[in-house]
């Protein structure tokens, strides 16, 4: 399953710099609001579903090689974040629904965790 | 499931980066570099089955008619397929060629002869010099050649940058050799929070260090910065000696310092305030997170005087840093 997928099937908006998501095949799924467990636990290439959206997660996915982050609840990134996303190349995907569904759906759709 | 391609498929950062470089070129690279110089021409007393000849035995498709030194016109393979169907071998190569020619100039940019190319019919440009002297042709196969080498070159600079940091110890002689990077790290700047761990993971990558040992010093270091951004009271310090062998860790500050080390070590105790809280941090996790990175880690704090958290992660025999050891 590829980023572009779940992209559309999850009607996720696209907040950083469009690339080929189809070429991006995430390894697992993550969730956590914790910054200090998403270190420890978020495992290469996955996919990181979280309501934080300050700058600080943009450090977060880029040391662990994040396939991309789901911010979740109509949070909404400063523009400062995003411009930080596109330096370090992540992706971030916004949705108004809550993290419960957003990790059922992906589940659903065959993502697991490591 | 969108495994079709798609119609209005997006470009990929990396296909995106090389289109940059391709037109970056066509502003870099010169026409008397890209053209082939020594220029085949004729003269214009020949005939056309003396240019099919010479057309025939160099392999080429076009050369500039000279008269007296001066180019008069371009004859082209076209021009010499016309007067076989006639056949017409016996006139001269005036009768035949293109006589309005387009030069360039060896010091233009090949910008401007693409834009030639672009806009007229025509697949070759002589090349002169400042007095109007023939000095090469230039076609489109010209111009992919000069970018290939381009492209090929900046990629020979880019593996011998890695290469050179991957051995960076190897022809250094002491008795023990180490780089020490210092990052100064300011007391609530969660705007900067990770800066400093991503450029050591980007430096150990660089020196060689596996994906894995990266990636543990990058969690180490991340939440050693935290700390100090979130906990100190003027901020502080990491420094990381790197050496074949081991990288060691040191992160430190002036104060406050820490009153129970031992009870600041467990899983899930943290004393950061409600607002650092909601933004995630402060789970109680980051030593936690540090000492399973880490193989070996000690914290002393003075209250008052400042806390020193040192860290050391070991490198196997094949996963020493700096030695040439490639990467995985």
């Amino acid at each position: 399953m590829n980023l572009e997928t779940i992209i559309k099937d999850l009607e996720l908006s696209v907040l950083t710099e469009r690339q080929d998501f189809s070429k991006i095949t995430p390894s697992s799924g993550y969730t956590s609001d914790l910054l200090s467990c998403v270190m420890a636990g978020a495992p290469k290439h996955s996919i990181w579903v979280t309501l934080q959206a300050h700058g600080n997660i943009i450090a977060v996915a880029a040391l662990l090689d994040l396939s991309a982050i789901i911010v979740t609840e109509g949070a909404m990134p400063d523009p400062a974040t995003l411009v930080k996303a596109n330096e370090e190349g992540i992706t971030i995907l916004a949705t108004p629904k809550p993290t419960f569904e957003i990790v059922g759906r992906l589940w659903e759709m065959g993502l697991r965790a490591e | 499931m969108s495994d079709q391609p798609s119609r209005n498929r997006i470009i990929s950062d990396q296909e995106a980066e090389h289109i940059t470089r391709l037109e970056e070129l066509a502003y870099e690279v010169k026409v008397q570099e890209a053209m082939t110089s020594d220029p085949k021409a004729l003269d214009a007393s020949q005939t056309m089955k003396e240019a099919l000849d010479m057309f025939r035995s160099l392999r080429i498709s076009g050369a500039p008619v000279l008269q007296r030194g001066e180019i008069v016109g371009v004859l082209s393979i076209e021009d010499v397929i016309r007067s076989l169907m006639v056949p017409d071998l016996d006139s001269k190569v005036t009768e035949y060629m293109t006589s309005k020619v387009i030069t360039i100039r060896d010091e233009e940019l090949v910008v401007e002869a693409l834009k030639i190319f672009v806009n007229k019919p025509i697949g070759r440009l002589p090349v002169i010099d400042e007095n109007g002297n023939l000095v090469g042709m230039l076609t489109k196969g010209d111009i992919t050649r000069a970018f290939l080498k381009a492209l090929q070159r900046d990629t020979q600079e880019e593996e011998m940058r890695r290469y050179r940091a991957s051995h960076l110890f190897e022809d250094i002689e002491s008795d023990r050799t180490s780089l020490i990077l210092r990052y100064n790290i300011k007391a609530g700047d969660f705007t900067h929070g990770g800066a400093a761990s991503s450029n050591i993971k980007r430096a150990l990558m660089r020196l060689g260090a596996s994906p894995q040992i990266a990636r543990r010093c990058g969690i180490a270091i991340y939440e050693a910065e935290i700390n100090l951004i979130i906990h100190t009271t003027n901020g502080g310090v990491i420094r990381v000696e790197i050496e074949p062998h081991q990288i060691s860790i040191d992160a430190y500050d002036y104060g406050p310092g820490i009153p129970d080390v031992e009870q600041a070590m467990k899983p899930g105790y943290s004393t950061a305030s409600e607002a650092v809280r909601e933004m995630g941090f402060g789970a109680g996790m980051g030593l936690v997170n540090i000492s399973r990175c880490t193989d070996s880690m000690t914290l002393e704090s003075t209250v008052g005087k400042g806390t020193r958290l040192r860290m050391k992660i070991f490198l196997a025999q094949q996963e020493t840093v700096g030695e040439g050891y490639p990467a995985n």
